[in-house]
């Protein structure tokens, strides 16, 4: 069978792969921007906080994705649950750290300004930091989902969801019937989410992005 | 001072101090002064003064370490800070106007916080920019990066008036503009106060900005000390101290002429003639005179100087004879603008004229001096 011959074989089920991918890249990367933005917010004005923040995200990304599977395992079980859980905790490092960075980076003089003429903290916040800092924010939200969905492919290793079923059972019979073919399908179905996602950040980006500083 | 005399929209600070963390001189050292209400009081001083903390501490962006603040006749620090913040006008360097909202979101901000309805906000906003003088049909909807620095500081001073607080703080808002700009705005700033009688703490180190745009200036050295708290004039006339006359920089003199109108100093009255009158007759009188006349055509304007040797000889009426007068200056003119017109004419002296154009007199270099005699002797009288 060639690979146009397994891609076609095999539609219905590389469909649904390439589905629950995006889909679980999709809700976690959701659930990393409000925690992470959250997160970002409670500490961004503390330096010291900050650096604790987006420390220990860091720390987190240097656990190698197979390992932390792994280690989820125990407590959670096989499946979307440990799948879930790593695929968030990854995704939060760029938001946490673009968050900060995007904070941290608005104009203090306007932010005196908006004190000055009476809005609230969280006005502040709402109104004039938060609005600035989002084009940063949605650049770590773009980071995040790109490594999403390559991390992803590594869910299958605990039977997760996903692309990464072609990729493991291609990689896991190396040399018999359509090895090749599957791996190529999982890593190709992948690319072409990546710049599916890519296209809607840049859409997202462009629709959210204020005019007045859009450029 | 009390309440009335203040004006109910007067700013008090009663032995203000005001420590930094970590700096072991205080910022703002126990100062005590009154804005009256309705008047531009100008904080000069170097940089590092205090300037800038003395004037935050009024709208409480900082917080004082001790003493009292009365905005309007109501204890500042009793109140709620975003609150009092709402009712105090604030212009900063560089308008510090919003990127992402439009000219017209920037300048309805605070009448949002306040709940006014879209209707009136919307009203408010096209009031406001043709308060200063930006045409709404072309502003309202633009973003602050399409605008100079000049219309971007016009949007801060309509942002600050939005709500129309009775005090307005200003922190240098001029300081970045190029000096045409910043006269321009200068004289738009004061325009605006005729009208609106806001009570204005302008924080500036120009001292000629200083001196145009303050009713009053309060001269600031290190820790906010107040060196002097004066009128311009005042300043000029009386430096308090060596710190004051030095900050003055030597030139005062040359500064008071702004405050002389040449309508308030006694004109010299020279010899007139028409041209119809008659030239010996003429030609005697300015001989006795022993200085030059002037001749006068349509409707008194000045047109020509006249001596008596021009006239040597001549019969008849004195007619197109004698030679050009410089551009006349006018009445309400500036002393300074006088000594500028003298300086550059190659007579003595340069005519005056009403604001309709007819001849008053003549300034010379010793009106002048008499003029800024006749000031220092009142001041120290
Ligand atoms: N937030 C702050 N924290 C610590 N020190 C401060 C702070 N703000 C001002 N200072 C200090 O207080 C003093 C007065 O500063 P301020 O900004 O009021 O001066 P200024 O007269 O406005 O000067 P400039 O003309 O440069 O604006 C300076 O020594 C400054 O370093
Ligand atoms: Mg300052």
């Amino acid at each position: 069978m060639n690979f146009w011959e397994y891609l076609h074989s095999r539609r219905e089920l590389l469909l649904f792969e390439t589905w629950q991918h995006a889909s679980m890249v999709l809700q976690c990367v959701l659930a990393a921007l409000i925690l992470g933005v959250a997160l970002g917010v409670a500490v961004y004005r503390s330096p010291r906080w900050s650096a604790l923040a987006a420390g220990s995200a860091g720390v987190l990304f240097t656990i190698p994705s197979l390992a932390l599977l792994g280690l989820l395992i125990t407590p959670l079980g096989l499946g979307v649950a440990p799948s879930v859980v790593a695929l968030t905790l990854y995704a939060l490092l760029p938001i946490v750290r673009n968050t900060i960075v995007g904070l941290a980076g608005v104009d203090r003089t306007l932010v005196d300004a908006a004190r000055g003429i009476g809005m609230s903290r969280a006005a502040t916040l709402a109104r004039v930091e938060f609005p600035l800092a989002w084009p940063v924010i949605l650049t770590g939200v773009r980071v995040a989902a790109q490594l999403a969905l390559g991390i992803g492919a590594i869910a299958a290793y605990v039977s997760g969801p996903g692309l990464g079923e072609q990729i493991f059972s291609g990689l896991g019979r190396l040399g018999g019937a359509n090895s090749v073919n599957m791996t190529l399908a999982g890593t190709l179905g992948i690319v072409l989410l990546a710049l599916l996602f890519d296209g809607c950040f840049l859409l997202v980006g462009r629709l959210t992005t204020p005019r007045g500083i859009r450029d | 001072m009390t309440d009335a005399e203040t004006g109910s929209s007067g700013i008090e600070m009663i032995n203000v101090t005001k420590r930094f963390p970590g700096l072991s001189a205080p910022a703002v050292d126990d100062v005590t002064l009154t804005f009256p209400g309705g008047e531009i009081v100008v904080l000069l001083g170097p940089s590092g003064s205090g300037k800038t903390t003395t004037m935050r501490l009024i709208n409480r962006l900082e917080e004082p370490t001790s003493g009292k603040i009365v905005v309007a006749g109501r204890d500042a620090l009793s109140l709620d800070p975003t609150e009092l913040r709402r009712h105090i006008g604030y212009v900063i360097q560089d308008a510090g106007l919003f990127p992402h909202m439009t000219v017209a979101a920037n300048i309805g901000l605070v009448p949002k916080m306040l709940k006014w309805d879209k209707q009136r906000i919307s009203d408010r906003v096209d009031e406001l920019l043709d308060l200063v003088d930006l045409p709404p049909a072309t502003f309202r909807d633009r973003y602050p990066r399409a605008l100079s620095g000049g219309q971007r500081q016009r949007v801060g001073v309509a942002r600050a008036l939005a709500a129309d607080p009775p005090v307005l703080l200003m922190d240098e808002p001029f300081g970045a503009l190029d000096p045409l700009t910043r006269e321009h705005l200068q004289d738009s700033l004061l325009a605006l106060q005729e009208r609106l009688r806001k009570t204005i703490v302008f924080v500036t180190h120009d001292i000629d900005e200083a001196l145009k745009i303050g009713d009053r200036i309060a001269v600031l050295d290190k820790g906010s000390r107040i060196a002097q708290y004066g009128t311009p004039q005042e300043i000029l006339l009386n430096p308090a101290d060596d710190y004051v006359e030095q900050f003055l920089g030597g030139t005062s003199a040359m500064r008071l002429l702004t405050f002389g109108r040449v309508a308030d100093v006694p004109l010299e009255q020279v010899v007139s003639a028409r041209p119809g009158d008659d030239a010996a007759e003429l030609r005697a009188t300015l001989r006795e005179d022993g200085r030059c006349g002037v001749v006068l055509e349509d409707g008194d304007r000045p047109r020509r100087w006249i001596t008596a040797d021009e006239l040597t000889g001549v019969t008849g009426p004195v007619g197109e004879r004698g030679s050009p007068t410089a551009p006349p200056i006018r009445a309400h003119d500036t002393l300074q603008r006088a000594l500028e017109a003298l300086i550059q004419v190659d007579r003595d002296r340069v005519p005056v004229v009403s604001a309709s154009g007819a001849y008053r007199g003549t300034v010379t270099l010793a009106t002048v001096q008499a003029a800024v005699r006749g000031m220092r002797d009142e001041a120290d009288a």
